[in-house]
């Protein structure tokens, strides 16, 4: 496919991996943002091409995972109803709320069903007026603009059986939390390429000062990855810290505006809770006031319910890229993927996922790369 | 969550006030909404993402690549 598999070629990825141990003179410890990369860079075992003085950490952009124990036992509560089609993304389907997940909801005769596109939830509110369908809106900024567009459709359509059980987060306001932890061993991101095509990275440029740290605007591909590592290293080692587009066939500097617009018109900031983390202030978006009769929150009583989440877990550490995923002692033992105790190994873009399918053993006490400078 | 696909547009229409269309993802085609992206029409490659064209993949800066190959060719002949 086009697009796609000119970035997937080994040789000139293993150019610019050549081409980063050459610059690379002094240990640096980056963290790609996106739960998409962690599992790119995973997949194809870019981590272990690299210098062993350059360490990935791996950040919190993982909807799924960050999304609150709260608001997956509401989801439960809600598609339990036997009036509700519930709708959502199908990697929301296993995360496990305090005691059983939407699987199981289903299993039990609630009317759960996976969606391509948000309008497809639209088009079965239309098709089910003696129904409530409610959509699981949850996702970074990549995904705000299909959200907000199946409110205003709703609206537009006049449908009084479509809501919304929103848990959108950004994330210059997690960046802010992890570059201002005092455990912050983070000297640059690789910005995600996704969000940025939506939001632009206008808002980049005063987190790189701020925090001296270098933010690169980074793809997906194997050939985008190494390119922005390649960015972050070369400024890092000239010192610099810039916000830098290495994404460019995909990302300009404003974004896209229509659907900045449109996002604005739908949602406002305020408070959210993100899950192994806790509250970051103004880092989420909810629907406005003028679209409450959207809102699944208000539309069902579900307010009073109080989650347990697991004591073992470290994810919290792990999304803020404080720790990585063997240094917890129920990786892989106590915790998989078919019976995940948190956020990171919920998700298919977790971070602990993402090890434990790709057989990433801690690194051996003193190991050098396989390949000579 | 934040995948997104590149496909090409074939063709554009309206449905229920929103502009549409269908995107070739190398030979899958399904429908995709334009609406965010008015300066794609047919042929143009977009980046899809839960069904909306997110952003128009640039042909120009697509050589991005080719440029970084190059640079790191001759980077390669200097001293580190």
């Amino acid at each position: 496919m086009k697009y796609i598999e000119e970035y997937r070629r080994a040789e000139s990825v293993q150019a610019v991996v050549e081409a980063i141990r050459r610059r690379a003179t002094h240990p640096w410890v980056l963290m790609e943002i996106c739960g998409g990369q962690t599992h790119s860079i995973v997949r194809h075992g870019i981590d272990q091409l690299l210098p062993p003085d350059l360490e990935l950490v791996h950040g919190p952009g993982c909807p799924v995972c960050v999304t609150p124990l709260e608001l997956v036992d509401k989801a439960l509560a809600i598609a339990s109803r036997p009036e509700v089609i519930f709708t959502s993304y199908g990697d929301m389907l296993r995360v496990p709320g305090s005691g059983r997940d939407l699987f199981t909801v289903r299993a039990a005769g609630g009317d759960v069903r996976v969606v391509y596109t948000p309008l497809d939830a639209v088009r079965l509110a239309q098709e089910n007026p003696e129904r409530e369908v409610v959509f699981f809106a949850i996702g970074f900024e990549t995904t705000a603009p299909a959200n907000a567009m199946s409110a205003w459709q709703a609206r537009r359509l006049g449908l009084r059986n479509f809501s919304l059980l929103v848990s959108h987060v950004r994330v210059p306001p997690a960046m802010h939390a992890i570059l201002g932890s005092p455990l912050n061993r983070v000297q640059a991101f690789l910005a995600a390429g996704h969000v940025c095509a939506v939001m632009g990275y206008h808002e980049y440029p005063p987190i790189a000062e701020q925090y001296r740290v270098p933010i690169v605007v980074t793809g997906f591909e194997p050939l985008d990855i190494v390119r922005g590592i390649y960015r972050a290293v070369l400024q890092l080692e000239r010192g610099q810290a810039l916000a830098e587009n290495a994404y460019r066939r995909a990302v300009r500097f404003e974004g896209n505006r229509p659907a900045q617009e449109l996002i604005q018109q739908t949602f406002e900031a305020c408070d959210r809770a993100w899950r192994g983390i806790g509250v970051i202030p103004q880092s989420g978006w909810r629907l406005r006031e003028e679209f409450a009769g959207f809102d699944a929150e208000r539309r069902f009583d579900v307010a009073a319910i109080r989650p347990q989440e697991s004591p073992q877990c470290i994810s919290g550490l792990i999304l803020q890229g404080q720790r990585k995923p063997h240094d917890c002692g129920a990786f892989g033992t106590a915790c998989t993927p078919e019976h995940p105790l948190g956020a990171t190994m919920v998700s298919s873009e977790g971070a602990c996922t993402a090890y434990y399918r790709y057989g990433r053993e801690p690194a051996p006490v003193g190991a050098t790369a396989e390949v000579g400078p | 969550m934040c995948l997104g696909v590149p496909g090409r547009v074939v063709d554009v229409y309206e449905a229920n006030g929103l502009r549409m269309g269908t995107a070739d993802f190398g030979g899958v085609r399904r429908e995709v909404c334009l609406t965010y992206v008015p300066e794609a029409g047919v042929d143009s490659y977009v980046l899809v993402h839960v069904g909306f064209a997110i952003s128009v993949i640039s042909e120009d800066e697509a050589q991005e690549t080719t440029a970084l190959l190059e640079e790191i060719g001759l980077l390669g002949e200097a001293p580190a």
